[in-house]
């Protein structure tokens, strides 16, 4: 700090150049450029949305702010005079606060210590002064934590409260915020929205990282719309102040995506439901645990041709009921039943064959083997049946030209099918799951969060490729935290909150109140009178 | 069966346990600053090993027990530093890289024992103790505990000392940190590298102690494969004590005293095979494991190297 | 298995070994044989400190090990233990589990060998006497691994320190079994009783060679075709590689575990079986070869792969029985090959993490 303090004696900050300047940086990782030739200037006083889809290069970005990368070309200013962010110790001394994606702090540490964490080991904790500044936190900013909590048994929007927490106590000047929203209920969004104008307005300097259009909107002061690593423009605070919500995200989706919004909310599916019930669950419970959410009384019903949509925050119990659909985590109570077969007590392979499926959204995770080619993958929920084995001996031909087929089928970009399927994009990946899942006699698909992470091109496609299989006369599960893909693809919704059902609406394009409705399920509160049916 | 509860029995025990605990007591307590930072530190036999070789060697030589164990810090640290540069500079495999060290001291001490003693096998003249006034003259417990040599009261200093250091310090913290999630230390402006290197040096001066103890102290005279697994078991204690040094100190007394049960036992005149009592402490560890092993919590990046904006 | 980063499991080896077909002969040569070279090199060092001229311990290892008839029939007998032993370590290191407990597996399928098999000579024919000492030893050594096994599948307790923990035990309990139980009461040294000669496995043709070694070279083949080209042996390189997707594909992680945990020991303990059926034809007590550990390095510089294993067990056995020659002759005592064994681990990391860097700056 003391070194930036002389910086600004000798040279009195340029009022053009703000706190951050990036000038021309330009970042590459193997096979691709992240960032390219991207200039930006950050103002004290401002929330400065840097905006676009996944892969646009705003991870990049940050990475760079907060010291985990440097620019391959070009440089960073700190009030106007050229610097280096070469680790996070340079950012943070450089007053350059991050907020992740992905929570960056100890779980198993309480909230107190992951204030203070990064402190000299040697010294004693002093916690007085934290108490007194987090009074003058909540007090300033609405910032109330139970400073001895274990930080890992707090909510995720908690957990973010301690960040920004902590990027006050060490007097930043500058906040990063990356999609920060993409883990809170609309209505922590919107409280979080008015805690980036109280910052703002207490001087320092806020960035805020999003792929949403309207919150970028609400909460901006200037936008910057990223696109494949460059800078495909910006609305300063002037024209914003001019722009209507409407007239403003026009002019954002020109910018993302060259065309008109219209394009962008996808329209709504024509509906193929039947009345014939393909799956029929029945007060399905689950054991839950210390990470587990348990499922508890879960109904529902599955008709050939329907997508029934599945939203709730992320944690509440979705993917618990997708693995418990599967066969992949034990029932303690109730019956899973599909078409005339019972199969509670079946398990992955038997729903397997009989037609149940699960595409799962954890792509690397467990959805593939990264080390492992293509090809095997391919066959992962296959092996030892014929005739990509015979009596437990492989058939590596079978195996190549099936994968090969799958490669052309559903347009996998690879070299070919031995290379490890870990070095494909998340697209591919996807695409190649998705062909394994269908293999055979698919009946009922459970899409867990389909898109999450793809470009808008492999989203586009995906949400085709839902709809189809709806046509075709299977049922869908579809499992997603995006409101826009549901209200698009879902015959009805269902809301889930806590491991259990908080509703279920049926999508009749009511648009905003059908929106409203969502999130306050989303929010835990139960439908009036309406009874789960 | 009376002549197992006699005076001399029980307090060659109550010796014999604290004598066979030293060592794996401060293995234990170094081995769990590694663990707390996320090293699995397998190396630790060795470094106990090359402790015990390089502390009776300087011991020896020197003709002074106490610079013989500035000798086992200084030879536990060399082999740490092995360990540091591999496994967390250049983050190969802790557990292959563990037992290459180990194997590779084994070998390198009983080489320098072949040609150095094995045809006199020198002995240390008997420590001297530190009787401690009054307490040295209880009965049973007084010549067992109070009157041991000063590097016993440094043993049991350092448990309360690191008890401190990780509750009031911003140590334990910050040690944590490094094991539970490396990331956020380092964006939080800790120096996961610098911690992680630290806490395994020290794990390397606390076994080479533990091995000078054994071999100055304990036998008086270097042997190779002197440390019989000591540090696999100090590995042990660390995962079951959570954290807490005085657990470690817990555990390390009831290993002592199963061990010392082989020779008080031979003082009782008792015809049980040694090896049916040196069993014991292992069988021991797995009971415990089978107890408790689904409570051993460990460090969630325990064994995984940490590279900045790796994804 | 890249050493060099630890995120990547088991199966990267076999993906290595594809790219590295791919990669200019010369690299693979230096990637593998440059460690060797630079093992052999470090270890010259520290035999020059103590005083000994390497050049001529090495060449008398040599000529020991691999240029004399006598040399080389023992380097070939001396190889079934460590074949069987790398046969169980491939299956344990490519399903991803951490068997470090061959020592005390060894042991006890040796030990119970030896107390079976000279009881049944003449009760039953020779062959079947052989047979029942091999099963055995397959089952205690698997035993042996069953608490570790347990723990781990069922309970997630991390095996290296079960495992080796069992192996104390183990060889302690081997120990007491031939003074206790198996002791043989003709002879005042603690032992077993002894297969004659005539009862062992057969000779291969006019030479000493045991014909362990076929059984060994059996036992890697076989590990090796089935770890690459079974389901079975896929199904467990998948527990390895993710467990979490092998879950998600609906296999049993914890019973192919189990699985794992038992073919690994039950080849441990066949190792042990082979060292008495085939040469020693008794145990004696604090016998104790500590074979198990030492063929970690073999198994992790041949990738996993079992062809490359078995050339690797053949320079090592050369060296083992050069070396215990030279402990003779020379007066280096035959623990230096633990240093040999150690120096060749960690240039072997070394060596991997500099390919590591020099594939990244490629890229």
């Amino acid at each position: 700090m003391s070194g930036l303090a002389t910086q600004e004696m000798d040279l009195p900050p340029d009022p053009g150049a703000g706190v951050i300047g990036l000038n021309n940086v330009t970042k590459h990782f193997p096979g691709v450029i992240a960032v390219d030739n991207v200039s930006l200037t950050i103002h004290a006083g401002e929330v400065h949305v840097l905006l676009g889809e996944n892969g646009a290069g705003k991870s990049t970005l940050v990475g760079m702010l907060a010291g985990l990368q440097e620019p391959d070309d070009g440089f960073l200013a700190l009030a106007g005079n050229r610097a280096r962010l070469a680790s996070p110790v340079a950012s943070l001394d450089a007053g350059i606060s991050t907020v992740f994606q992905h929570s960056m702090l100890v779980p198993t540490l309480t909230v107190f210590e992951n204030l203070i964490l990064g402190a000299p080991w040697y010294k004693r904790p002093n916690r007085a002064t934290i108490e007194q500044r987090m009074g003058a936190l909540q007090r300033d900013f609405a910032l109330s934590l139970p400073l001895d909590a274990i930080t890992g048994e707090l909510s995720l929007g908690q957990q973010q409260q301690i960040e920004i927490a902590r990027a006050l106590l060490r007097d930043s000047r500058v906040v990063i915020l990356d999609e920060a929203t993409s883990m809170l209920t609309p209505q922590g969004a919107e409280e979080l929205g008015a805690r980036m104008r109280k910052l703002v307005q207490s001087g320092l300097a806020v960035i805020f990282i999003t792929h949403k259009l309207s919150e970028a909107y609400r909460f901006g002061d200037r936008i910057s719309v990223l696109k494949q690593g460059r800078l495909a423009g910006q609305l300063g605070p002037e024209r914003l102040a001019t722009l209507s919500e409407d007239q403003a995200i026009d002019e954002i989706v020109q910018l993302m995506f060259g065309r008109d919004s219209g394009g962008g909310d996808a329209e709504r599916r024509q509906t193929s439901c039947t009345d014939e019930v393909l799956l029929d669950v029945v007060g399905l419970e689950t054991e839950g645990g210390a990470d587990v959410m348990g499922l508890h009384a879960i109904s529902l019903q599955v008709r050939a041709g329907e997508i029934l949509g599945i939203a709730g925050i992320d944690g509440n119990g979705q993917k618990q009921l997708a693995e418990a659909l599967a066969g992949q985590r034990p029932v303690a109570r109730g019956r899973v039943q599909l078409q005339n077969n019972t199969v509670t007590s079946a398990n992955v392979a038997e729903r397997r064959r009989m037609g149940l499926r699960y595409l799962t959204d954890d792509r690397l995770g467990e959805g593939s083997i990264g080390a492992f080619p293509i090809s095997d993958n391919t066959v992962l929920k296959d092996v030892g049946e014929p005739p990509f084995w015979l009596r437990g001996i492989e058939r590596p031909a079978q195996i190549a030209q099936h994968a090969r087929d799958l490669i052309q089928h559903f347009q996998v970009r690879t070299p070919n099918e031995t290379t490890p399927i870990g070095r494909l994009s998340g697209g591919n990946i996807q695409k190649i799951l998705l062909g394994r899942e269908l293999l055979g006699n698919a009946r009922v698909v459970v899409f867990n969060k389909p898109t999450y992470g793809l470009d808008l091109q492999n989203i586009e496609a995906s949400r085709q490729r839902i709809g189809e299989i709806a046509a075709a006369g299977k049922g869908v599960i579809l499992i997603s935290t995006d409101l826009d893909e549901l209200m698009a693809l879902a015959d009805r919704i269902i809301v889930m909150e806590g491991g259990r059902i908080r509703g279920t609406l049926d999508n009749d394009g009511g648009g905003e109140a059908l929106r409203l409705r969502i999130g306050r399920l989303m929010a835990g509160e139960e439908l009036e009178q309406k009874a789960t049916a | 069966m009376e002549a197992l509860l006699t005076e001399a029995f029980l307090s060659s025990l109550l010796t014999g346990a604290i004598v066979a605990a030293i060592p794996m007591l401060l293995a234990g307590l170094g081995e769990q600053m590694s663990e707390k930072a996320g090293v699995l530190n397998i190396g630790i036999e060795g470094m106990m090993l090359m402790g015990a070789y390089l502390g009776f060697f300087v011991a020896f030589q020197f003709d002074s027990i106490w610079l013989g164990f500035l000798g086992g810090i200084v030879g536990g640290m060399l082999v740490a530093v092995l360990m540091a540069v591999l496994c967390v500079r250049l983050g190969l495999n802790q557990i292959v890289i563990g037992i290459g060290l180990t194997l590779g001291v084994e070998g390198l001490t009983a080489l320098l024992h072949h040609f150095q003693f094995s045809r006199t096998y020198p002995r240390l003249p008997a420590p001297v103790r530190a009787d401690l006034p009054l307490l040295s003259d209880i009965p049973v417990i007084g010549p067992s505990i109070f009157s041991r040599h000063p590097i016993v009261y440094i043993a049991l200093l350092s448990v309360v000392v690191l008890a401190y250091l990780y509750r009031r310090t911003n140590l334990g913290m910050t040690l944590r940190a490094a094991g539970e999630s490396p990331a956020a230390l380092d964006v939080a402006g800790g120096n996961v590298e610098g911690v992680r290197v630290f806490s395994v040096l020290f794990t390397g001066a606390m076994a080479g102690l533990g091995g000078a103890y054994l071999a100055n102290v304990g036998a008086g005279l270097f042997i190779p494969f002197m440390t019989g697994g000591a540090g696999f078991i100090g590995i042990v204690l660390a995962m079951l004590a959570r954290g807490r040094p005085l657990w470690v100190l817990i555990g390390a007394l009831i290993f002592g005293a199963a061990l010392s049960l082989t020779t008080a036992l031979q003082v009782a005149g008792s015809n049980i095979p040694t090896d049916v009592i040196q069993m014991l402490p292992f069988a021991a560890v797995m009971l415990v494991l089978m107890v408790f092993g689904r409570k051993a919590r460990l460090p969630a990046a325990l064994g995984i190297s940490y590279e900045r904006g790796a994804r | 298995m890249s050493m060099a980063d630890d995120i990547e499991t088991s199966e990267t080896a076999s993906v290595q070994v594809a790219v590295m077909r791919r990669r200019p002969a010369l690299r693979v040569a230096m990637l593998t044989l440059g460690p060797i070279l630079a093992a052999f090199v470090l270890s010259a060092v520290i035999l020059m400190l103590v005083g000994v001229d390497p050049l001529k311990y090495y060449s008398y290892i040599l000529q020991r090990g691999l240029f004399s008839g006598l040399g080389l029939e023992q380097t070939a007998t001396r190889m079934a233990p460590l074949l069987f032993l790398c046969a169980s370590l491939i299956i344990a290191f490519r399903a991803g589990i951490w068997n470090l407990g061959t020592d005390g597996q060894f042991l006890l399928g040796a030990v119970i060998a030896a107390a079976t098999a000279p009881l049944l000579v003449g009760v039953l024919p020779g062959w079947l006497v052989l047979l029942v000492g091999f099963v055995l030893a397959a089952l205690v050594g698997a035993l042996w691994s069953i608490l570790p096994a347990l723990l781990r599948a069922y309970h997630g307790v991390n095996e290296i320190i079960t495992t080796l923990m069992m192996s104390f035990l183990g060889v302690l309990f081997a120990s007491v079994l031939v003074k206790l139980v198996f002791l043989d009461p003709a002879t005042t040294v603690p032992q077993t009783r002894t297969l004659p000669v005539a009862d062992r496995l057969p000779r291969l043709f006019d030479t000493s060679i045991s014909s362990g070694l076929i059984w060994g070279l059996i036992a890697v083949i076989a590990v090796h075709l089935m770890m690459t080209r079974t389901a079975f042996g896929l199904r467990l390189r998948m527990v390895g590689a993710n467990p979490h997707a092998a879950a998600h594909a609906g296999l049993s992680v914890p019973l192919l575990t189990m699985a794992v945990f038992a073919l690994s020991a039950g080849f441990a303990g066949l190792a042990g079986a082979s060292e008495i059926l085939g040469v020693a034809g008794n145990v004696r007590a604090d016998w104790n070869p500590a074979y198990g550990l030492m063929v970690i390095p073999l198994v992790f510089l041949a990738r996993f792969h079992g062809i490359a294993a078995i050339i690797l067990v053949f320079f090592y056995s050369a060296m083992l029985i050069g070396s215990e020659s030279a402990a003779r002759r020379l007066g280096v005592p035959q623990d230096f090959t633990l240093v040999l064994v150690a120096s060749l681990l960690i240039c072997l990391g070394l060596g991997e993490y500099i390919d590591h860097r020099m594939r990244q700056k490629e890229q």
